[in-house]
This record gives structure tokens, C-alpha cells and sequence, in this order.
């Protein structure tokens, strides 16, 4: 229905829609801009990425990815982006309802802190990690005592990646959720509904895209994320070494072909990522379609 | 209703996912400094084989490679290595003396200033040298670019330093020695953390006339990238440089790998060790092997530190201090 209206209305007026549209040559140089700015800086980089690493054919391709030293990379990254994701959902989600859901003392001071990773240095990150967890830090010695490892192993990577991704779900929902209202939870609560219902069926129902969209970059972001982890990861091969940091080390040692792989497969990781993004979207819409229907 | 079950497979799959990695077998962790990444590689390998042929337990060695400044940082703060193998001996007394790991006296505890190979400074420059490049005082000419990393937080850097410091005190004389110094690092366009970063930015990206390197590490980029591309110009005096090794007291005795780390270490020393160091272009220390790959170095002039600088301690004080020497000639 709401697309008839448009459509009529625009043929109503078509001396309106000439006066918004710009120029043939403007568009064209805008397209063309925007079109090779997209080639320059996303696809030839992507492609040079997969060229460089099967430019010597794909056994040494799949050797390097198979190398259990790049295996023990995928895993770890894959780890720490399973744990950091859902704990930054949760998190997210219940933030993002308290800040716009309801007044309280010291809200301005928990959206300053939400956007906190944001505006500190990743480098910064990592280091605020090895002054609490260090030996010469806060709470290092005790960790010791207690045999305790933080920093330098896979607490530590987590932590990192936890941090530099708190504010990318929360960030993402606020907005959504201040310009929805209240009005449908207050129908919801008046109807007779529990905190529970109103949230799954109410709350998450409206705000499901935004926080796909959260998730999805969060997760891109934990994945990638080399500063802060480069930091407390103690570069230990096999065991500390995330993807990108992997993908360092081999260049470093004039393994190119390798680090490309490595390189490869991070991008792959965001392609599919991009994928089941696209995917969800599809699937949800069409069961959308039909209910509404109904 | 479609939604919740969405997320409840999300949190199993996640929470299966949080299974921790599981090793049974030793694990023995040697942080070293850049250029030794190759070497140890090849080294780990001949010393699992004598170790395991001699009965002792499959052992798994991990490696982790940086700035020799900045991986003593690491250990000081926390990463548990069983052994070191850093650039200069400084780096390990720092280990001694800030994080109080292992004994300050640990230098004597193994043969030659605990240094089982040498190397010292030299030249790669482009091939054909086309700025005529020859000897340290030609690297404080204003239109040569020179690359060298941070003496703060590399080892190769400071024996770079401390080489050109040496020479120009001979050169123009005690008076004229920092402005000489000084003259060298107005010519460095990028300071790098490492020495492997610093050879990467001269050989790949092609930033700079000159590259200030670890013998090792220059015949590392010759052997990678052919002897059509670049070339190596010896000065006529450089340092004797000593990277040593240590084991790390409080983390061995904690983790019960004593016997191994100490057997590792002494392994550095043993006849096939030694060849496995030449082979990627460290000095040998041990004269008869040395003397077999006499042709293989370049004869030049060296000096020991400790002949002419003294003790790290007042070298670091001195000179890499914050508000030392290297700081007022760089941030001037």
C-alpha cells in the first residue's frame, strides 16, 4: 500500500522530480567517483589479496593454511571471537534497553563509557591489560602465585578483543531503540505481559536487524582486531598468535605466499560472514512476507 | 518463538566452542629476539631429535620473535619463557634486575659471556651502491637515507649505535662524537621496533639508501632476494656483537623444565649447533668450527663493548635512558 502511494504521487508531480534530480553529467561523475573509488581501494586490494596467495600455485596455498602453526591461529581467533561476540550480545542488548528504556542517575556516564574503546588507542588497550595483569602490575604477582596466566595467553587475547569490541552492539542499538519509543512496551505491559514476553516478543522482534547489523561488525571487528592483541599476546607461535598476527609473522619471514594465504583466509572469513549476514536477511523476510499477510 | 531458538543455538555452539587447548607433552618456551627466527627453526628441530634420542620426553618448543628490548619488556612483565636468547646482554639485565627472575651474575654461568655465536654490524646497501656508500662517517651525509630501528626497543639497533658511536670517537674525536651520531639519525626517515621490521622496510617497501644490519640478517636479504638486487659494504670498524642466552630461574623452577631448558642452552654450544649457526650467517664461537667458515665472513676490525663502553647498566644509563643521549639527539 505504501508503494502504490509513493509511486502515484511521484507520477502526480514529474516537474517536481526534475527540479531534485541533478544534472546527467553530475550523476554520471558522481557514479564514476564513487564506482572507482570503490574499485581503487576495496576490490583490487581483495583480488591482489587471493592472487598473491595462489600465485605459487595451490599446494604451497593450502600448505601454509594447513601449517599447525596457522591452524593453531585460526583457532585461537575463532575462540576469542565465539566468546567475545555473545558476551558483548548480552551486554549490548541489556545497555542499550537501560539506556533508552528507562531514566537513571549516571547515564550520560555509561554511554561516555560504552564509547570508551572507541576513542582509546588500541595499542593503549592492550597495555591498560598489561598494567592490571602484568608481574610488575596490579594483580600480577598474586595471578602468579596462584598460577594464574592473564596476559600472554588466552585470557588475555580474550579480554583484549572484549574490549576493543564493547561498544559495536550497543552503539548499533541505541539509536534504533531511542527512535522507537516506548509506546509498544507500555501497550504490551498494559495488555498484561511480562518483562519476559515484552522482551521477545516486543523489544527483539523491532530491534532484531539492528542488532544482526551489531553482531556482524562486532564480529568482523573481533576477528580482525590486531593492536590491542598484539600487545598482551607474547607472540608465542601455535599458541598465543591470532590470524592477523600470523599473517605478520609470516611476512616478516619473507613468506609471502604464506601470509597472503593467511591473509586470504581472514578476507574469506569476512565474505562468509557477509554471506550468512545476507542470507538471515532473505530468510527472515520471506517468513516475514507471508505472516503478515496472513 | 523463531527468534528464541535462534539464539539458543548460539550460545551452544558458543559454548561449546570454549573448550581450552589441551597439551600432555612438555612445552619449553624460547623468547628470542628478530633475526634468529630462521636459525632457531632449523635449531629446535636438531635438538628435539638429540633430545628424544637420548631419552628424554617429546618436548614441544614454541618460539616468539620481536624487538629484543621489547620481548625482555614481555618477560618482565609476565610471559613465562623458559629461556631467553636476546640481542645484547642489557636486555637480559634487565630481566635480572627489574623483574628479579634469574641471578644477576647470570652471564658467567655459561661459556663465552654466554654468547654460543656472534655477529656484528654491517652495511646493506643497493646494488651498484649508487650513493658510495663506504664506511660509517658517508651514513652522516645529509643526502644519504639511512634505516636503522629504535635503539629503545631493538638490540640490533643499539649495536648499530653504539658501533657509529665508536667510530666517529675515533674519527672526529670525543668533542665531535654525538654531533656526528646526532647527524646520522637526522638522515633516518623511520625508526621500526625490530631489526626484521627495519629490513622489511629497506628491502620491500625500498625506503632508503642504506640499511644498517645484523651481519645475519644482511645475508639473510641477499639469500632471499639475489646478489643482483643488493650488496653488503663491511666498515672499517665495527662492534663484536654477543647475543647471549639465559635460562630463566623462577619460570624453569616453577614449570619443573630445569634439566631441559639447562640441556637446550649447552645444546647451543654442541658441534652441530654451531655449523646450524653458520649456516645462517652467526659467527660460530667455537674457534675450530669458525675457522672452517673463515671465508664465509668478511675479515673486519671489532671491538668489544666491554672494552670500550663498559657495562650496559652505564651504557643504558647513559645513552637509551629517558632524557639519555639518544633521546636529546632524536627529539632534537
Amino acid at each position: 500500500m505504501d508503494m502504490a502511494s509513493i509511486t502515484a504521487s511521484s507520477s502526480h508531480s514529474p516537474s517536481r522530480t526534475r527540479i531534485t534530480q541533478e544534472p546527467r553529467w553530475v550523476r554520471y561523475t558522481l557514479i564514476t567517483i564513487a564506482l572507482t573509488f570503490l574499485a581503487l581501494f576495496l576490490f583490487v586490494p581483495l583480488i591482489s589479496v587471493f592472487y598473491e596467495a595462489l600465485k605459487k600455485g595451490v599446494a604451497v596455498y593450502i600448505a601454509a593454511i594447513s601449517d599447525p602453526d596457522a591452524l593453531a591461529a585460526i583457532k585461537l581467533t575463532l575462540t576469542a571471537t565465539a566468546i567475545a561476540v555473545p558476551l558483548n550480545l548480552i551486554f549490548g542488548v541489556a545497555a542499550a534497553w537501560a539506556i533508552t528504556k528507562f531514566e537513571f542517575k549516571g547515564k550520560n556516564v555509561l554511554i561516555t563509557l560504552i564509547d570508551l574503546p572507541f576513542s582509546v588507542s588500541p595499542v593503549i588497550a592492550g597495555l591498560i591489560f598489561v598494567l592490571v595483569f602484568g608481574m610488575q602490575g596490579w594483580l600480577g604477582p598474586w595471578l602468579a602465585e596462584h598460577d594464574i596466566r592473564i596476559i600472554f595467553a588466552v585470557p588475555g587475547i580474550v579480554l583484549a578483543t572484549l574490549f576493543i569490541t564493547v561498544p559495536f552492539i550497543a552503539r548499533e542499538l541505541i539509536p534504533l531503540m531511542q527512535a522507537q519509543g516506548t509506546e509498544e512496551e507500555l501497550a504490551a505491559v498494559t495488555l498484561g505481559a511480562n518483562g519476559w514476553q515484552l522482551f521477545w516478543r516486543v523489544t527483539l522482534p523491532n530491534i532484531k536487524w539492528g542488532l544482526l547489523y551489531g553482531v556482524i561488525l562486532c564480529n568482523a571487528r573481533a576477528m580482525g582486531e590486531f593492536g590491542a592483541v598484539s600487545v598482551v599476546s607474547g607472540h608465542i607461535r601455535g599458541s598465543t598468535n591470532t590470524l592477523p598476527l600470523h599473517v605478520e609473522i609470516l611476512y616478516n619471514e619473507y613468506n609471502f605466499a604464506a601470509a597472503f594465504a593467511v591473509a586470504s583466509l581472514l578476507a574469506l572469513l569476512a565474505l562468509i560472514t557477509l554471506a550468512i549476514k545476507t542470507g538471515i536477511e532473505s530468510k527472515v523476510s520471506q517468513q516475514k512476507g507471508p505472516n503478515h499477510e496472513h | 518463538m523463531k527468534l528464541q531458538t535462534w539464539f539458543t543455538v548460539l550460545f551452544i555452539i558458543t559454548s561449546l566452542s570454549i573448550v581450552g587447548p589441551a597439551r600432555a607433552d612438555k612445552t619449553l618456551l624460547n623468547v628470542s629476539y628478530d633475526p634468529t627466527r630462521e636459525f632457531f627453526q632449523e635449531f629446535n628441530v636438531a635438538f628435539s631429535k638429540y633430545w628424544s634420542a637420548n631419552g628424554g620426553e617429546k618436548i614441544t618448543i614454541q618460539q616468539s620473535h620481536g624487538g629484543s628490548g621489547k620481548q625482555a619488556r614481555s618477560v618482565i612483565d609476565g610471559l613465562a619463557a623458559d629461556v631467553v636468547t636476546l640481542a645484547l646482554a642489557g636486555d637480559i639485565d634487565a630481566i635480572a634486575e627489574h623483574g628479579k627472575l634469574l641471578p644477576e651474575n647470570w652471564q658467567t654461568r655459561l661459556p663465552k659471556n654466554s654468547s654460543p655465536y656472534t655477529s656484528t654490524i654491517v652495511f646493506l646497501v643497493r646494488k651498484g651502491n649508487p650513493k658510495g656508500i663506504k664506511d660509517w662517517h658517508d651514513l652522516a651525509n645529509g643526502c644519504v637515507a639511512v634505516i636503522t630501528p629504535n635503539p629503545k626497543t631493538s638490540g640490533g639497533a643499539r649495536w648499530n649505535y653504539l658501533a657509529a658511536w665508536e667510530f666517529g670517537k675515533h674519527y672526529f674525536g670525543e668533542t665531535r662524537v654525538q654531533e656526528f651520531v646526532s647527524d646520522i639519525y637526522k638522515n633516518v626517515p623511520v625508526l621500526d621496533s625490530g631489526a626484521r621490521g627495519s629490513t622489511t622496510t629497506f628491502v620491500e617497501r625500498g625506503i632508503g639508501d642504506v640499511l644498517i644490519a645484523w651481519e645475519n640478517e644482511a645475508y639473510l636479504a641477499l639469500k632471499e632476494y639475489g646478489n643482483d638486487k643488493f650488496e653488503i659494504i663491511v666498515p672499517s670498524v665495527s662492534v663484536l656483537a654477543e647475543p647471549p642466552v639465559a635460562i630463566i630461574d623462577k619460570v624453569v623452577d616453577k614449570k619443573g623444565t630445569r634439566v631441559i631448558a639447562e640441556a637446550y642452552l649447552n645444546y647451543l654450544y654442541s658441534e652441530e649447533a654451531q655449523h646450524i649457526a653458520a649456516k645462517h650467517y652467526f659467527r660460530p664461537s667455537d674457534e675450530t668450527i669458525a675457522a672452517q667458515y673463515a671465508q664465509q665472513f668478511t675479515k673486519v676490525k671489532l671491538f668489544k663493548i666491554s672494552d670500550t663502553f663498559g657495562n650496559w647498566k652505564n651504557i643504558h644509563q647513559i645513552h637509551f635512558s629517558d632524557g639519555g643521549i639518544f633521546d636529546q639527539i632524536y627529539l632534537k
